[in-house]
């Protein structure tokens, strides 16, 4: 969520801050979602591992790179191909955001398949799973469009998420082959 | 005490709701865009055009009944006074419509000049038209769309300016888009080499500051004008700043054309100042770093 907060302010130059661009963002955010979801509760029935978790959010940061890296010159690309501007920001965000978002949304499925047990607790777990996600996009929501833009560039801060994301896998790998043994 | 203050904060709760209902006299029209509210009202001779009911600064666009030409806003004179730097625009570009004063002024004193209007919310132009006598000709075009767009796609078309005037802010609502050095640089990258740029600015809140330190970065020492320390205007020429002779000889061929707008070079030109009056280290705004709206209400 904070990335698609910003994902407005990194195409604004291009395609200007009009509603079809909000349109197109929150469209590719949504599609990337449920296509994650969708991937990451197949991947997870065979042999789910913390590990394979963490590869998870690992290449979800790594995905997230291009937008700093290749941003500007993509949003130029598609700038001088693509003269309607609601296409034009939909092709954006499809190119720049929907990779990242589609690995992040395979998180969620993949962690509840991980922490049910049995399946009397599914929905206990699902809902907790979905608490912490859900309360966590709404806390990136609030303290970039609040705090950071304040204070950073915007490429600082997705350096700072795609960090966070790093930091969360490599901790996830850390204890690796023990959590893989007991379960 | 308590009891008083609560009381003190219903008065006012009341008073904020009376107010628009009291000052506004007879409402026109009254419709929901995509992009605002937007609220034709007549009151004490002026038919206004406002985007919030909240106060009087929200006004964007007024004109006197008895006399439509009339520019009752000083903001839009000074935005006129661009016109001291280049007397002979050959085509000019508007970003922002509101009532349409500008184009429908410009396009009387150069009626064979292109003007070239962008405006977002099409609910805006139709207003324009319908209510505050703006009319598209051959000469004057609207292009409804998103005013950063428009200038990317001039500039890569080789498209230029003789004049260019920035109108899009409002005094609650900043594009935060078109108040950066990116920005100011492909404007400036739209002028000719002796064209002129008019922006509408701040000057309230400490987004002044950063407001003008960006202007600086792109176009180096402009003319700052002032009312009031409400309204600000930056004029610029591409090739630098004018001796006072030449302004004062360009105002004076100009004196007669001007006139009927309701003002002259007398209340004009001693707006004219180069004196930097804000904080020179403030934060310079960029297509990475442009919290405007948050500068603008915070501080």
């Amino acid at each position: 969520m904070a990335i698609e907060m910003l994902s407005g302010r990194i195409l604004a130059p291009n395609f200007g801050n009009s509603i079809h661009v909000w349109g197109a963002i929150i469209t590719i955010f949504m599609l990337a979602l449920s296509v994650g979801y969708l991937l990451g509760g197949q991947w997870s029935v065979n042999q789910p591992s913390l590990r394979r978790l963490a590869l998870i959010l690992i290449i979800g940061a790594v995905a997230t790179l291009p937008v700093i890296v290749l941003g500007d010159t993509t949003l130029d690309w598609i700038f001088g191909k693509v003269h309607d501007p609601r296409y034009g920001s939909l092709l954006a965000a499809t190119l720049l955001f929907f990779i990242p978002t589609a690995v992040s949304g395979m998180v969620s499925p993949y962690a509840v398949r991980l922490l049910v047990a049995e399946s009397r607790l599914s929905g206990h777990f699902a809902g907790q799973l979905y608490f912490v996600s859900t309360f966590g996009s709404a806390a990136g929501t609030l303290l970039t469009s609040f705090y950071f833009v304040l204070y950073f560039e915007i490429q600082q801060i997705i350096t700072g998420l795609i960090s966070v994301s790093l930091i969360l896998g490599a901790l996830a790998l850390l204890p690796g082959p023990a959590t893989d043994e007991s379960r | 005490m308590n009891h008083g203050r609560k009381i003190k904060v219903l008065l006012a709760l009341l008073a904020s709701i009376m107010t628009p209902s009291i000052a506004i006299t007879q409402v026109i029209h009254n419709e929901k865009s995509l992009y605002r509210n937007i609220l034709v009202y007549e009151e004490e001779g002026q038919r206004c055009l406002s985007f919030s009911r909240k106060n009087e600064n929200a006004r964007q666009t007024c004109q006197l009944l008895s006399n439509p030409h009339e520019f009752v806003f000083s903001y839009t004179r000074m935005m006129m006074g661009a016109l001291y730097l280049n007397p002979h625009p050959r085509n000019i570009l508007i970003v922002g419509l509101g009532g349409g004063v500008l184009p429908t002024a410009l396009a009387k004193i150069y009626p064979d000049t292109a003007i070239d209007v962008v405006e977002i919310d099409p609910a805006v132009v139709k207003v324009a038209q319908e209510f505050f006598g703006f009319q598209p000709s051959g000469k004057v075009q609207v292009f409804e769309e998103d005013g950063r767009v428009f200038i990317k796609r001039a500039v890569r078309a080789g498209q230029r300016y003789d004049l260019i005037m920035l109108d899009a802010f409002d005094h609650e609502y900043i594009p935060e888009h078109l108040l950066t050095r990116e920005f100011l640089q492909e404007v400036k990258a739209l002028l000719t080499t002796d064209g002129v740029l008019a922006a509408n600015t701040f000057s309230s809140s400490r987004l002044y500051d950063h407001e003008s330190v960006t202007y600086t970065e792109v176009f180096g020492d402009f003319y700052n004008l002032r009312v009031k320390l409400k309204n600000r205007v930056i004029l610029k020429k591409q090739d630098g700043l004018l001796t006072k002779e030449a302004i004062e000889h360009n105002a004076s061929q100009l004196e007669d054309r001007l006139k009927p707008l309701g003002f002259g070079r007398e209340w004009l030109l001693p707006l004219f100042s180069t004196k930097p009056d804000w904080n020179t280290k403030a934060r310079i705004l960029t297509d990475q770093y442009s919290p405007s709206n948050l500068l603008n209400a915070l501080f």
